[in-house]
Order: structure tokens, then sequence, then C-alpha cells
């Protein structure tokens, strides 16, 4: 579910489609007679009630404003679940901040509650200390289940400069069978790399 | 992972005090404040519009305005402009902040305020040449209530720009979201009073 209104940002594209609407009806009021002017401002009432109707819904396509930061900070958002304190993920995030004052988010998409929260909610806590003992000042949230929305929401607060996420090998991922690192391609104009982990395995490893 | 598991659980036995608060909520808390806020502003807004709305229905009178009443509908016109600029501007100084720009973040909010202020300014005036009062019949009654009221909100608008303004200039506020939800809740709020005119303005001075 999609709060169209939860951020100026979006506050702002709703002054400026109604503003827009209330153009027209003015425009066609001038030009013809007040009663032409409410029935097109009902109809675009009615055009805007389902448009945020089908927002709520997650129906439409949805865009980001994700800006840079430009205070010479590198921002990294990391979506990760059961991989999120993977060496292959962490490896990774420390090659891509190399030398720079880096920023990480780490995102953990999650249902609002029940074992499978409190489960990423830890792993969130084991990638951030694992993340900080590499020496990397890193945070975390507990994201939308939908790993995609989770990004998103993520976005919002955190113009990210790239995303890394990281997901189970191919046969075992169900984040790769619904196609998640797709769509987040897709829909973010911002570089992606997708890290494979596979955390059994590292432990097969290490034992 | 499994020592980890259990440094993480030292660190709660570790800790002293009442358990951390939950927020189920992905919004921050002072977002969702400003949009349960709003959501209460549109239902009163809603009253008002519906007495509007009824009046007009039911004396149905040949032209709107009744007679004698007139609007200036011109400079109502130019008011709504200078309202919806507003807007503008108080995004450019969201967007300025985001991108770490300071300077913009105060001249997108002195504008904004100067604008509103404009637009306070230009009300007041009309209401003392508009040549009848809240006294004079129905629509004289309802007029000033909707107007009067977004009026209202439009100062409680700057009160908050004032603050945010004082708080730039004294150096608050910074690229992160967290670090400059002070702009960005008054800025909901400001694109909520612009909305508001717009309709306030197609209803009573064009439709």
């Amino acid at each position: 579910m999609h709060n169209p209104l939860r951020s100026e940002a979006d506050a702002f594209r709703w002054v400026m489609a109604i503003g827009a609407g209330a153009a027209t009806v003015i425009v066609l009021t001038l030009l013809t007679r007040p009663a032409v002017g409410v029935a097109w401002a009902a109809l675009l009432v009615g055009f805007g009630a389902g448009t945020a109707y089908g927002g709520l819904r997650g129906a439409l396509p949805r865009s980001v404003a994700a800006t840079s930061g430009r205070d010479g900070k590198y921002r990294i958002l990391v979506l990760a679940n059961e991989t999120a304190a993977g060496d292959a993920l962490l490896d990774q995030v420390r090659i891509r901040c190399g030398g720079r004052d880096c920023r990480i988010l780490v995102v953990t998409p999650a249902p609002d509650l029940g074992e499978a929260a409190e489960l990423a909610r830890q792993r969130m806590e084991l990638s951030l200390i694992a993340l900080g003992e590499l020496g990397l000042k890193a945070r975390g949230e507990i994201g939308a289940a939908d790993p995609n929305l989770a990004i998103e929401d993520a976005l919002r607060v955190f113009a990210a400069d790239e995303i890394v996420v990281s997901t189970h090998p191919p046969p075992r991922s169900r984040w790769l069978e619904s196609g998640v690192v797709e769509r987040a391609r897709e829909r973010f104009d911002l570089p992606i790399t997708h890290v494979i982990d596979d955390p059994a395995a590292e432990r097969a490893v290490r034992r | 992972m499994e020592s980890a598991t259990v440094a993480l659980g030292h660190a709660h036995e570790e800790h002293h005090g009442p358990p951390e608060a939950n927020q189920s909520s992905r919004m921050d808390r002072q977002t969702l404040g400003i949009l349960l806020f709003i959501v209460s502003e549109v239902m009163l807004f809603g009253a008002f519009f519906a007495a509007y709305f009824f009046l007009r229905v039911v004396v149905d009178p040949p032209t709107w305005p009744p007679e004698p009443f007139e609007l200036p509908v011109a400079v109502a016109g130019v008011n709504t402009a200078i309202l919806v600029s507003s807007s503008f501007t108080v995004h450019y100084a969201l967007e300025s902040i985001r991108r770490g720009n300071r300077t913009g973040l105060k001249l997108g909010l002195v504008l904004t305020w100067l604008l509103g202020a404009t637009f306070l300014f230009i009300q007041v005036n009309e209401y003392v040449h508009l040549g009848f009062s809240a006294r004079d019949l129905g629509f004289g009654s309802i007029f000033y209530s909707l107007t009067g009221l977004h009026g209202a909100h439009v100062f409680v608008g700057l009160c908050l720009l004032s603050f945010a303004t004082i708080r730039a200039f004294r150096g608050h506020f910074g690229p992160e979201a967290e670090n400059h939800l002070g702009v960005e809740v008054p800025g909901i709020y400001w694109h909520f009073v612009d909305i508001m005119w717009i309709i306030v303005f197609l209803s009573v001075y064009v439709l």
C-alpha cells in the first residue's frame, strides 16, 4: 500500500495536478458557461479520486526523486534480508566504499509483525555490527515486505548514489524468482549491483 | 553467524531501562502527524463546502453570487497565482536542502513567507473593500466563513514557516531526511493550504 501524500514532493505533485485541473476548469468556464465548468470539474474530481485510490493500492507506477546529497558523502543503499550479514555482501560494500566517506543504509524488508519481522531485525543488526567492524558508517531500518517498495521508501529519505541488492543463489532465492532485481533496475535510475550470497555455503566452508 | 548472534544477545542483556518504543508505521511520526491533521482539516473544510453548496442549491439564484454581491475575481485570481507560486518556492527550499544548498533553503523559505504574507495582505485588503460583511445574508456569512477559514490556515502556515525560516538562518537542517523534517512538515501543510485555496477560488469565485 502506497500513501500518495507521504512527502512534500508528493504533496507538491498534487498541487501541480490540481492547479492544472483548475486552470482547465477556469478556461472552460470563461469560454462556455459555468455549468460546463462544473461538469468538467466533477469529471476531474472523479478522475483524481480514482487516481488517488489507484495510488493507494499501488496500481500506478511510482517515481522516486532520489537526489544526490552533494555533500561529499557516498551513499549506498543495501537491500538484504537473509543474506544481510553475508561475506559477499560485506566485501562488496567495502569495495564499493573504497576510501570514500561512505554512508550506508541497510534496508531489510519484512512484514510489520511476527517472527519474520524479529528475525529480519536481528539480521539487520548483525549486518550493522559487521559493517561497523569494517569501519563503515551504517544504519538500518526495516522496510516494507515488498522489496521494491522498501527500496522506494528508503530512497525518499536516503539520497543513495547506488543500490546493492543481496540475494541467495538463483535456485533458492524467492526475490530472484519474483524478479526483484529486474524490477528495481527498471524502476530506479541508479546503479544497481546484485550480490549473490550463500550463507549456508559460507558456514560449510568455515566448518 | 552464531557468535555474532551471541554478541547481540549480550547487547540486549546489558540494556537497562524501558524497552525502545515500537514504531509500526514506516512513516516518521512527524509526517504521520501532519497527515492525520490534514485529514481532519479536510473534513473541516468539507463541512464548510457542504454549507456553501447547500446554500447555493437551496437559494438557486439566476446569477451567482446573488445580487447585489460582487466579487473581485481578477484580484482573487492574482492572489491565487501568488499562493500557487509559493508552492514552487517551498518545494525549491526542500529540494535545495536535500542537495545541501543552505542558501537555496533560506531563499526558498523567505520567498514562500513573503508570498504567503502578500496573499494574506491582499485578502484582508479585499475584505475591507468588498462592501458587504458576514452579517449580510447567507452568502455574506458563508463567503467570509470559507475564505476566513482558509485565511486562518494561511496564518498558521506562515507561523510554521517563520519557525522553519528562523531555524534555517540559525544553521539547522541538513540533507538527510530526518534532518529537514522541520521544513518537510510545514511544506506538506503549505501545499495543503494551497490546494484548499484553489478549490475555494474555483467554487466561490469562478463557478
